[in-house]
């Protein structure tokens, strides 16, 4: 692995706490504090973290409902992050948006998106608008393999590359569109990105479980659209070791499969290499481990401490209420 | 003063804008080497060039997409939906997100964008191609819908809508773009959500938006031949709803019917009335009637096609049966 004690330990520390502060959401859901939906993100961890190391600051990212890992590689704070799961006006969207909706464009997160495909064009807009403005920023579009099946995939691939934006379609392949497998769901076979042929856009596939082999496509991808223009698809192959959602008794898949994934667990695998190659010591692992549950327990604490939103809030950041309502 | 049509109005108000301000672009179908649909567009790409007039392939949802993206990355889109039975194909970008996004983001991001589009029926053009559908979108917080009657109050509510940082939907009849009428010469803008009075009467209210604005008023002078003085208000804004002007009008008439061209059911003009029995009951002489379109699909056959709309002879009959005026 060409990476240094910095990046290692940088990757390892951002993953675990994408695991843990899951783990922590799922227990918090049980326990009636998080209500509505809950997606998480365990297994996928390597594809958040791996992808978003190899943007720059400005570039945009936009993202599907199962966001918390893109938010917390973003660099998101924990605290902020699971106060708006529980609903808090601490919260990054002072809890108006909840856990599929998550927010920082102070980092150019432009939103967890929850109508699956929509947020595609919308990603087509935020290149279209770097390219008007002669910006060198990019617009990166996670989405997962249930998207490609919507209108609005091929909409956005199409007028992508027809109108050469600067714009990384990023598929998140974890096999499963909720409970539907991608053989059942898309015409095409799992190793959807040969689909980005018909669109004369470049594509490539990685293997989501790999930091490394995601962080050096995506390098490869952002260094062609910032030199050449133009949209580039990646296609990561990975896995949820969790259900579709945290009520989802997985009745569609066999429990050998997720054995046969959870053996190339990314977070554990990364860590076994880092300590093989001598680029962090089980000493250093260990404090990054008991870092990540301080920022966990603090994000929990934090959130449960704060206030619950005014009811005057209800009312905050919508147009015509007084005349409409 | 100078007289125009609605539809140089309209082009008026775009030329200011791509004039005025260098984030304003267009999107649209057939708009540039058309020349647009409807020729609103006509001699843009020529004069603007296609940075800023951009043909778009036949994706209803991903130009609406494509417009919020945009507006996310800091530019004030226009996008035309050639009319407005097609923007069904883009309701969930408009519903979904750009209504949504400024709210469930705390009012981290607005979305500042103009959709012009083309409603109503009277054209033949069959069922498909003949809705008012804008009325739909009115339901909607978040949104503010924008219907003009007359080319003074195009340029001047396009003005407003292309300054607003929240989305707004702009539905130009396409009957009335040869509507001819005064436009000052010196600048000027017509607040969104300000309804107009454009008879001044004591007997009755009527009450309408877009080409219903001409029935009405036409109506108006066959009740005047019954010795009947109508007051005719113009919304000009569906939503936010100006339902402070249209109560008044009620409190000093006694009388009111709503006139629209959607269908009776869940239209408009059922919230209007609505309004006015609630803030007016104490003031009225009797029910508070609606004219709409029949409960059909839009015929293509010329004669059916009228009998589906509303009419001033028909207006002036009902307001008789339901009054004895």
């Amino acid at each position: 692995m060409d990476l240094d004690y910095a990046q290692a330990s940088a990757f390892y520390e951002q993953m675990l706490l994408i695991r843990r502060f899951e783990e922590q959401s799922g227990r918090l859901y049980m326990a009636g504090k998080i209500r509505g939906f809950l997606h998480l993100y365990i297994g996928q961890e390597a594809v958040a973290v791996g992808a978003i190391s190899a943007l720059r600051g400005d570039d945009y990212i936009i993202t599907h409902y199962r966001d918390h890992g893109h938010a917390l590689a973003r660099g998101m704070h924990p605290n902020v992050v699971m106060a708006e799961l529980l609903g808090k006006a601490t919260g990054s969207s002072g809890g108006k948006g909840g856990s599929m909706h998550l927010f920082d464009v102070s980092k150019g997160l432009m939103g967890g998106h929850a109508i699956v495909g929509a947020h595609l064009p919308i990603a087509v807009g935020l290149a279209l608008s770097a390219k008007y403005k002669g910006e060198d920023r990019i617009a990166v579009c996670f989405f997962g393999d249930g998207a490609v099946n919507q209108g609005e995939f091929h909409e956005a691939l199409n007028m992508a590359s027809l109108w050469d934006l600067p714009v990384l379609f990023f598929l998140e392949n974890n096999l499963y569109g909720m409970g539907t497998h991608v053989e059942k769901a898309h015409a095409g076979g799992r190793d959807i990105f040969h689909g980005a042929d018909a669109y004369r856009m470049p594509a490539l596939q990685v293997d989501g479980m790999d930091i490394v082999d995601v962080r050096e496509g995506t390098m490869k991808a952002v260094e062609r659209i910032r030199s050449q223009g133009g949209p580039v698809l990646i296609e990561a192959m990975t896995y949820r070791f969790v259900g579709h959602s945290v009520q989802d008794p997985e009745a569609y898949r066999d429990s050998a499969e997720v054995d046969e994934y959870r053996a190339r667990d990314p977070v554990v695998t990364f860590r076994d290499r880092c300590i093989e190659q001598g680029l962090i010591s089980e000493e250093q692992a260990g404090l990054i481990e008991d870092s990540v549950k301080d920022a966990v327990a603090e994000a929990t604490r934090f959130a449960e401490e704060s206030q619950e939103p005014s009811p005057e809030s209800l009312y905050d950041n919508v147009i015509d209420v007084s005349s409409a309502g | 003063m100078a007289e125009i049509n609605l539809r140089d109005a309209v082009s008026m108000g775009l030329r200011e804008a791509l004039d005025g301000d260098e984030r304003v672009f267009i999107i649209g179908e057939d708009i540039g080497e058309f020349k647009g649909p409807y020729a609103v567009t006509n001699g843009f790409l020529e004069e603007y060039g296609p940075r800023r007039v951009i043909d778009s392939p036949i994706s209803e949802a991903a130009m609406v997409g494509a417009g919020i993206g945009s507006a996310l990355g800091g530019l004030r889109p226009v996008i035309e939906i050639m009319t407005i039975n097609f923007m069904l194909l883009a309701m969930d970008q408009v519903v979904n997100h750009a209504a949504k996004l400024r709210y469930m983001s705390n009012g981290q991001i607005k979305v500042p964008m103009v959709i012009r589009t083309v409603t109503g029926g009277g054209g033949q053009l069959g069922a498909t191609h003949s809705q008012s559908l804008e009325v739909w979108f009115a339901t909607v917080p978040g949104l503010t819908v924008v219907a003009p009657s007359d080319p003074f109050d195009a340029l001047g509510l396009l003005r407003s809508s292309i300054e607003e940082d929240d989305p707004v939907l702009f539905a130009e009849h396409a009957l009335l773009y040869r509507v001819k009428g005064e436009v000052p010469d010196q600048p000027y803008k017509v607040p969104l959500g300000l309804a107009k009075v454009k008879r001044h009467g004591t007997d009755i209210t009527l009450v309408a938006y877009s080409r219903m604005v001409h029935v009405a008023l036409e109506a108006a002078e066959v009740l005047a031949g019954r010795g009947v003085d109508a007051e005719v208000v113009d919304l000009r804004t569906l939503r936010p709803l100006d339902r402070e002007t249209v109560v008044n009008s009620a409190r000093k008439t006694g009388k009111a019917v709503v006139v629209e061209e959607f269908w009776r059911t869940g239209g408009l003009a059922a919230e209007v009335a609505s309004t006015i029995q609630e803030e007016a009951f104490d003031h009225l002489d009797g029910p508070v009637g609606r004219v709409g379109g029949v409960e059909v699909p839009a015929p293509y056959n010329g004669t059916l096609e009228a009998a589906a709309l509303p009419n001033a002879e028909r207006v002036a009959k009902y307001i008789e049966d339901l009054y004895g005026i």
